[in-house]
């Protein structure tokens, strides 16, 4: 994995999006020029489709790959593709649904058996915490996966912080319930709120962030502004988004999607190509950008060395 | 005639609608319109018409023993054609950029994926069908064409089945179309005939229901 704390950066050095422009947008701008529109920087930057200020991608990133030498998704299509049901179920919804979203003000409470139980203004949550670019692959149990260039700490460092007791075996989190603006929510295509849940080791595990940003930006709506978790070796549903709770639990969780089916999602989803959906086989998948469905997935979506450990044991063929 | 121009002009508008998905994805392909993954893009909206176009090719009896308008029929088979030409493109990019030209790969998941079964199943229906689509052919097969062009239920059933079975939680969609083809199947089991007879008691050749060879010549 790629850790950096990004540095101060002269503004010399941020360079306008047109360095590493993707295809899609080229054409579009081009076209733009060809009828007469303004043409610029501000056409060309990092347009986001919920229709915030646009914003200069950090330099840093034009070079950036994986800890494997995956080159990361553009900007547009990591924030534009997203799974985000409480906003509609096509892949563009949240883009085009999440304009009325408000990420702030934003508390998140934090319960169970912990110490330092409170309700914390999401300013206060986050200033203990360093932020620091982690370059991940995200892994979608639909079969596609994106190499993406999360920015946040290690939900670790949380933990630590709020002091856990002993009987705190599973870590619980919740999505925010808003209908008003999360039009998906006013249907019951899933159970509302999103919940979804670790045991304590893989919480504790220094893969696992809690992202507030994505290519050193603060988190668009539609990529669970204003906080969601990643853990990079579970299907990407794993990764709970606009999160308001965070509780330390005895039970293992209900997360949602097995609520849905438990026949096709369990608690762990781990990425396994051993084990596939009922429905559809794990072994590949599609690595977007790419049109073929031809990339082997890797046990533990690459992830393996560092987190085979947690499972020895376990039969995961029954603990999906 | 002013019942051809009709005709004509019915076919028109039917080759302009049929073809406008097929516009709007080969633009997108070039344009950008079709999102981070448009393979998924172009799957889903392909296999989205040829389920819709079925529908219509299924709903054409029905509007021509309610309207009474015989020539109707006419339009029956480019419709039939339209949806198949939209099955193989479907098939094809699940083919090219799913299977990656893996034929273990794709028997594989024929075998094992059971929404892929009954996908698969649809478009071999669909096949012989599309091929005895022709004249020669309805001549040729006389009453044996009728039963054998009933597979186009079977085909619709499976592919509504196929995307009921292929969505994680919205089933709204799979639902919607299911409903519909429910509705199309009441209607050739109880069609409403009694309707027609009461409405148009002129000796037309609408009201005597022709006898399905002729019916079918009918192209």
């Amino acid at each position: 994995m790629i850790i950096r704390r990004p540095p101060d950066i002269p503004s010399s050095e941020i360079t306008p999006e047109d360095v590493y422009v993707n295809r899609r947008r080229f054409i579009k701008a081009a076209a733009m020029g060809a009828a007469g529109l303004a043409v610029g920087p501000t056409a060309i930057q990092a347009a986001r489709a919920d229709g915030e200020r646009a914003q200069e991608i950090p330099a840093r990133f034009r070079e950036m790959k994986s800890e494997l030498g995956e080159d990361l998704n553009s900007y547009e299509d990591v924030t534009t593709y997203n799974n985000f049901y409480e906003f509609g179920t096509d892949k563009s919804d949240p883009a085009r649904n999440s304009g009325s979203f408000e990420p702030r003000p934003w508390t998140v409470t934090i319960g169970g058996h912990v110490g330092k139980p409170g309700d914390y203004h999401l300013e206060d949550f986050l200033a203990p915490h360093r932020m620091q670019d982690r370059v991940y692959r995200l892994r979608c149990v639909e079969a596609w996966s994106m190499v993406i260039p999360w920015y946040g700490f290690p939900l670790a460092e949380l933990i630590n912080r709020v002091e856990p007791t002993a009987s705190a075996k599973y870590v619980e989190f919740k999505t925010v319930v808003r209908p008003a603006e999360m039009p998906g929510q006013r249907l019951p295509i899933l159970d509302w709120p999103y919940i979804e849940g670790l045991r304590m080791d893989e919480a504790m595990h220094p893969l696992t962030i809690l992202a507030t940003g994505v290519y050193g930006l603060d988190l668009p709506n539609a990529n669970g502004a204003p906080l969601r978790l990643v853990v990079p070796w579970k299907y990407g549903f794993k990764g709970i988004k606009s999160i308001v709770s965070i509780r330390f639990v005895e039970e293992m969780p209900m997360n949602t999607w097995q609520v849905e089916d438990s026949n096709e999602y369990g608690f762990y989803a781990n990425v396994n190509p051993e084990v596939d959906h009922p429905r559809w086989s794990q072994a590949r998948e599609r690595r977007l950008p790419s049109l073929f469905k031809r990339h082997e997935t890797q046990m533990f979506n690459g992830y393996a060395d560092q987190v085979a450990h947690l499972y020895a044991g376990m039969d995961l063929r029954r603990w999906k | 005639m002013n019942q051809k121009r009709t005709i004509l002009a019915l076919k028109v508008v039917l080759w302009l609608a049929a073809l406008s998905p097929g516009a709007w994805l080969v633009a997108g392909m070039f344009r950008g319109w079709l999102g981070a993954n448009p393979i998924e893009k172009l799957t889903h909206v392909t296999g989205m018409t040829t389920l819709v176009l079925l529908l219509v090719t299924l709903s054409v009896t029905p509007v021509r023993r309610i309207t009474g308008w015989n020539p109707v029929i006419r339009l029956r088979r480019p419709l039939g054609l339209f949806a198949f030409s939209y099955a193989t493109v479907h098939f094809s990019i699940w083919f090219v950029f799913d299977m990656v030209f893996n034929w273990r790969w794709m028997l594989e998941d024929v075998a094992e994926r059971p929404y892929i079964t009954v996908g698969f199943s649809a478009f071999l229906i669909l096949i012989p069908l599309a091929l005895t689509s022709t004249k020669g052919w309805i001549r040729r097969l006389g009453k044996r064409w009728t039963k054998l062009h009933r597979g186009i239920y079977v085909a619709a059933a499976l592919g509504v089945i196929h995307f009921y079975w292929l969505v994680k939680a919205d089933t709204r969609l799979p639902v919607l179309l299911g409903a519909c083809l429910g509705v199309l199947l009441l209607l050739r089991v109880y069609p409403p005939r009694a309707r027609l007879a009461a409405r148009r008691p002129s000796p037309s050749a609408s009201v005597r229901v022709p006898s399905k060879a002729a019916e079918v010549v009918n192209e």
